[in-house]
């Protein structure tokens, strides 16, 4: 059989097994045609991203699951990693990025995403542009249900859909450009939904994410995993392994870290290795890396590395590894505990025998995936004795301060340079790829990179703390709290991450935005042989609301009291004390958030009534429910320093630069930082240059969490603008300036008072860094430390949030069909509207996960093929409101927003499901099979 | 490339069969890919449908779009219904009937849809053809009947009057993208007498292989279409199918909602039924067995 002439196959089977010929494979790329030599079965999605130079194909799941890599083949969407590059010979396959050039309705709909704020990260949009585009070719005008359909094979993260939604509905008939450009060259930014200033890039596929950066010669590094929960482990011969695989240059372990086999983020609690040492505390743990020429790693398979493994017994139950007295996962940890945490006031005790009614309950919550589209990916090259790592991150400091210990260098020598973050909502806080890759690199002096696979990255890198919460609450006659108390068991894995940080928070906030007299809430962190749990949007908090807020509306069934009123009725007022015993003169604003609901919950309530009537009268098995819950959260770390720096510089030209270090990871600070810096020196936005987070350039805005870049970084950065215009007025030699202009290289000062002054840049004194101007401003909030009790400040400022949804229980199959929700949030002042809204759909999106469908087993759902994240066509329709209560040490009166946007989902969903059907739930997720079992209970019970 | 050929190298050599690839690489995972694979999508002799004398052929390598997008008579909606349900658009465009059937997942979507319209497979080697019924070709999770040498070419669908209809139901934890907990098909015929003539309700993904409910076929097969069929499907009927508690459901809830499944899907079917004794119409037979 000849190879030539019989090219049906993907490569045709050889009549003579010695040749390993690779038929080569042409096709038409993006409109040119294209002959590609590299092996007909490899896939197209490597195909395309390593060989022909189209990285706007992205890869998230390397198995159809997440849609990232959808091209058209013959005009059709298919994914590329599922398809074989022999597959498209002499077929025509187009990608984004020919696309948004040759295109027409490509054109219109990158700039509806655009104009719709339909790209957060950015990762998924070029998978979801393809799928559309292909629906607008049939259907210019679809309906939202089509577009539904045609976008369902691509999962996003980070936008909750709805704006996807809008822009692809909207995108043939986009009204002509909104006056939102030309805004930007108002002076007045903040309050203005103005299109990212990063967005053109998110839209065209043009970003570049972990793994797009690396320099084509970079060797491929690959990790050795635990394929058990516990196991302790031996190297066979590794010589022999590298005689065997030619192109291998190295296997790295433990032995070759120069520095401490360890990292953590907190300071006490650091406890993980880079490699794991004879034994390996989690399934997926990284034991050992190989690192070789692409070729030769592509070919590898890693089943024959020389490593013998015996399984040991692991602890996977938080309850019994509390209970543990011989297995312990780490040897200094007694029963298994990492640490507690306690915030009290008053007399529980007493408040709870006082009661005149009171409600208890136990819940419980598993391992929650972060499941961003982006898996973990960088590489590092070493530059002299300076080593340097690029790649996807929240927290490029304290990356480089981890990294300089690992490696055994001073921090000044590593420089850490993120990439646009596909998405990471707290687990790329965490360092997970670096050290593989800076320790290969360092070692063998070349560029090192590494991709995660989807199972690597979610057997290894943090999850949300599965919880088990005890709590009882008790009311007095009129309904008012009088006691609550709180216990929870917090499981963080194999490793502290953020473990201690859960243990603190989830105290402090248990109450929700609530007066409470009588409160304890104490809380223990527990390892067990699990993948670590870290940060994840909201530090348990999420866990917590969910436990108070069901208990709410049993308080409420149980006093005859509507569930809304009941909370309008014991909503923290300003000068009350929190649980910590902190008070506020004016920012509280849970009020507002929950008076805002008060006439949606009356419409709804009336419709479920009105529909309920009318099923029951037809026989039919849906049932409609209303659900309310609230939501607050301190923003910044808890009762510890956590300064920004923001600096800012004019240079000779009259360019002003922003060097903004709070990372983008798609929600949007790149924007909203700018913003509050342009207005506060007084320049329209379009004037300010971003130089992005790169801790060789960017002074430290701290890590991206704790909903704290707006807040924190927008205080910095509101500093630095208005230190940069004093320094304008004093060149001008005036006391204050009225307004200013820049014009090329002359700047006109208009003082308050006197004539106007005009400033010639490129006459002034550049300083070492190139500016004329420069300044460098740091800001950290006020906080006090929380005493033994838990009392104290442990943040200058909360956000606060309500929110209602709507939805129809199936009451002969427990399923659950979302109806609407509607969000009230705090955010003292919305800098950019359209990103708080993307915030609300996204943070949604994640609590229906949370209530409804997610649960990460280890070795059992680490992938997103069994690890289900909502769709689409899960997330219904959000109406937003937007409260804006200023706080007086927000940067225009601003509050945090990133984590408060889904603390009250799952709570609302859980109460809508229960008001709906009767059913209780209260081990998460509310699977159909849960909610059934609970409406079959409930009806035993009634 | 054609059949001949194909069938010629997997005689010769035990090279791997790739057609829509939608199973084939998401089981390859981060393996190394193979130097050959034997591509069917390349075989332009196994892709479509036609009718035939004795009902209609499906090829293998037709995509669930195809089947989507190909004129069928009504019967057929249970199938169609199904490929709108398999994994999404992109999965639509790539994955095939026979890849479907091959892959032999118990929640593969396909199988109760082709259960409930009596398909069988037909298979070739060199050595020749071979049919056999889907109920017997799949053997268990990840098994069937197919020797190495031998390629599913061809589902074929026997004739059926054009007054059957269909439907087809899954039910999943989210909208798109989704694995069944359950699912279910059926197919239903009535006679000129308003009596049910053929019957036949497949369920997937509660038993090792998607399975025919022949006892609950039988007890409805006569039964007059204006009666309270409803009344007659009884959960014990149910008890038969075994299903598995996983991360998707549990065993008791799955007996249960294919129970409750299949009562929603006969009420849809059954009102879909032409309405005998009101007018009689013309009849038109597909195929020429009945």
């Amino acid at each position: 059989m000849s190879l030539s002439n019989d090219e049906p196959t993907v490569a045709a089977a050889p009549s003579v097994n010695t040749s390993k010929a690779s038929p080569s494979s042409s096709f038409t790329l993006n409109g040119k045609p294209i002959t590609f030599q590299g092996g007909a079965t490899q896939r197209l999605s490597v195909a395309l991203r390593e060989k022909l130079n189209s990285r706007d194909v992205k890869v998230g799941c390397n198995a159809g699951d997440c849609g990232a890599c959808t091209v058209l083949i013959e005009g059709e969407p298919v994914c590329a990693c599922l398809t074989a590059v022999g597959q498209v010979q002499g077929k025509v396959v187009d990608t984004l990025a020919g696309l948004k050039e040759n295109d027409d309705v490509m054109k219109l709909l990158l700039r509806s995403f655009l104009v719709h704020g339909a790209a957060q990260c950015g990762i998924c949009t070029p998978g979801m542009l393809v799928s559309a585009l292909h629906l607008l070719r049939q259907t210019p005008y679809p309906t939202e249900q089509q577009v539904m359909d045609s976008l369902g094979g691509v999962l996003c993260r980070c936008t909750g859909y709805r704006k996807i939604i809008e822009a692809v509905v909207n995108a043939t008939n986009l009204a002509e450009d909104t006056k939102s450009q030309e805004e930007r060259h108002s002076v007045n930014s903040v309050g203005e939904s103005f299109q990212r200033i990063d967005g053109i890039a998110k839209v065209d596929g043009s970003d570049e994410f972990g793994d797009d950066v690396c320099p084509p010669d970079a060797l491929v590094l690959r990790l050795v995993r635990s394929p058990f929960h516990k196991a302790v482990f031996r190297f066979g011969d590794l010589n022999a392994f590298l005689e065997r695989h030619p192109g291998i240059e190295r296997v790295l372990s433990a032995a070759d870290i120069p520095g401490a086999n360890l990292f953590g983020v907190i300071p006490p609690f650091i406890d993980q290795p880079v490699f794991a040492e004879n034994t390996a505390r989690f399934k997926g743990e990284a034991v050992a890396a190989v690192v070789g020429e692409a070729s030769a790693m592509a070919s590898l398979n890693l089943s024959d590395f020389p490593i013998e493994w015996v399984e040991e017994s692991a602890l996977l139950d938080p309850l019994l590894a509390l209970q543990s007295e011989d297995n312990r996962v780490h040897d200094n940890a007694d029963k298994n505990i990492l640490c507690h945490g306690l915030v009290q006031k008053g007399d529980v005790a007493q408040g709870l025998k006082d009661a005149h009614l009171k409600v208890r309950g136990s819940f419980s919550t598993g391992f929650i995936e972060h499941a961003y589209i982006e898996p973990e990916a960088g590489y590092a090259n070493r530059v002299g004795e300076t080593l340097e790592v690029f790649g996807c991150t929240q927290a490029p400091f304290m990356d480089r301060d981890s990294l300089a210990s690992i490696m055994n260098l001073e921090p000044d020598n590593v420089r850490i340079v993120p990439t646009s973050t596909g998405g990471g909502f707290g687990s790329k806080l965490d360092i997970s790829f670096q050290p593989f890759v800076a320790l290969a690199a360092w070692l063998l002096k070349k560029p090192v990179r590494v991709t995660y696979s989807r199972t690597e990255s979610m057997q290894s890198t943090t999850k949300r703390h599965p919880s088990k919460m005890d709590v009882e609450i008790a009311v007095d006659g009129e309904g008012r709290l009088t006691a609550y108390s709180f216990e929870g068991v917090f499981n963080t894995g194999a490793y502290a991450s953020w473990g201690p940080t859960v243990a603190n928070r989830v105290p402090v906030h248990a109450s929700g935005p609530y007066y409470m007299p009588n409160y304890r809430a104490y809380t223990t962190g527990v390892y067990t042989h699990s993948a670590p749990a870290g940060a994840f949007r909201g530090f348990g908090v999420p866990q917590a609301a969910i436990a108070q807020e069901s208990l709410f509306d049993e308080l409420a069934y149980s006093l005859n009291m509507d569930r809304l009123e009941f909370r309008r009725l014991n909503a923290l007022d300003n000068h009350q004390p929190t649980v910590t015993g902190q008070t506020f003169e004016s920012a509280v604003g849970i009020r507002q958030c929950l008076d805002s609901l008060v006439e949606p919950w009356r419409e709804a309530l009336n419709d479920a009534e009105e529909f309920n009537r009318e099923a029951q009268a037809s026989g039919s098995a849906l049932r409609r429910g209303v659900g309310v819950a609230s939501g607050w959260y301190g923003c910044g770390n808890t009762s510890l320093a956590n300064p920004s720096t923001i600096k800012a510089g004019i240079t000779p030209e009259g360019r002003v630069i922003l060097h903004q270090g709070a990372v983008d990871i798609g929600q949007g600070s790149n924007t909203v930082i700018a913003q509050i810096f342009s207005d506060a020196l007084g320049v329209p936005l379009n004037q300010v240059d971003i130089e992005s987070a790169d801790t060789s350039i960017t002074p430290d805005a701290g890590k991206t969490s704790a909903s704290r870049q707006t807040f924190v970084s927008g205080n910095a950065a509101k500093l630095s603008g208005m230190a940069l215009r004093k320094l304008l007025a004093q060149r001008a030699g005036c006391d204050s300036i009225h307004s200013l202009t820049i014009d090329a290289h002359l700047c006109t000062v208009r003082p308050v008072d006197g004539d106007a002054i005009t400033i010639n840049l490129s006459d002034m004194q550049i300083n070492n860094q190139g500016y004329v101007l420069m300044a460098e401003e740091s800001y950290d909030p006020p906080t006090k430390p929380l005493d033994e009790n838990g009392q104290g400040i442990p943040y200058a400022l909360y956000g606060y949030a309500a929110q209602l949804v709507t939805l129809d229980v199936d009451t002969a199959l427990g399923l659950v069909k979302l109806g609407r929700f509607t969000a009230a949030h705090d955010v003292g002042k919305a800098i950019n509207p359209q990103l708080v809204e993307g915030q609300i759909h996204g943070g949604i999106a994640q609590g229906i996960g949370l209530a409804l469908m997610e649960e990460f087993i280890p070795g059992r759902t680490d992938n997103l093929h069994d690890y289900l994240i909502p769709t689409i066509g899960d997330v219904p329709p959000i109406d937003t409101v937007i409260v804006e209560v200023a706080d007086p040490h927000g940067p225009f009166g601003a509050k945090g927003l990133g984590e408060h946007v889904l603390i009250p989902t799952a709570p609302a969903i859980l109460n809508a499901i229960r008001h709906a059907s009767g059913a209780v739930v209260r081990d998460l997720p509310a699977t159909p099979d849960k909610v059934l079992a609970a409406i079959q209970q409930s009806k035993e019970i009634n | 490339m054609s059949l001949t050929s194909a069938l010629q190298q997997i005689a010769v050599n035990p090279i791997q069969v790739l057609a829509g690839g939608t199973d084939y690489f998401p089981a390859l995972g981060e393996s190394a890919v193979p130097d050959y694979l034997l591509d069917l999508t390349k075989v332009s002799e196994l892709r479509g449908i036609r009718i035939t004398d004795d009902g209609i052929t499906i090829g293998a390598t037709t995509t669930w779009t195809d089947i989507i997008n190909a004129e069928l008579p009504d019967f057929f909606k249970g199938l169609k219904e199904a490929a709108r349900e398999v994994g999404s658009v992109q999965i639509q465009n790539a994955g095939t009937i026979a890849g479907n059937l091959c892959n032999a997942s118990p929640a593969a979507d396909g199988v109760p849809p082709l259960l409930a319209l009596n398909a069988s497979i037909e298979i070739a080697s060199v050595d020749g053809f071979r049919r056999v019924p889907l109920s017997e070709f799949i053997l268990g999770p990840r098994s069937t009947t197919l020797a190495a040498n031998e390629l599913v070419i061809a589902i074929h669908i026997p004739g059926l009057s054009s007054d059957a209809r269909s439907g087809f139901y899954k039910l999943g934890s989210r909208r798109y993208l989704v694995i069944s907990i359950v699912m279910a098909s059926v197919t239903l015929l009535a006679n000129d007498a308003g009596e049910l003539c053929d019957v036949r309700i497949a369920v997937g993904a509660c038993s090792a292989v998607a399975k025919r409910m022949t006892e609950l076929e039988e007890v409805l097969t006569g039964q007059s279409i204006q009666s309270d069929i409803e009344s007659l499907v009884k959960p014990e009927f149910f008890k038969e199918l075994a299903p598995i508690s996983d991360v998707r459901a549990s065993a008791p809830y799955r007996t249960n909602a294919a129970y409750e499944v299949v009562i929603r899907l006969l009420r849809s079917t059954l009102a879909a039924l032409p309405q005998h004794g009101i007018s009689t119409g013309t009849r038109t037979w597909v195929g020429s067995a009945s």
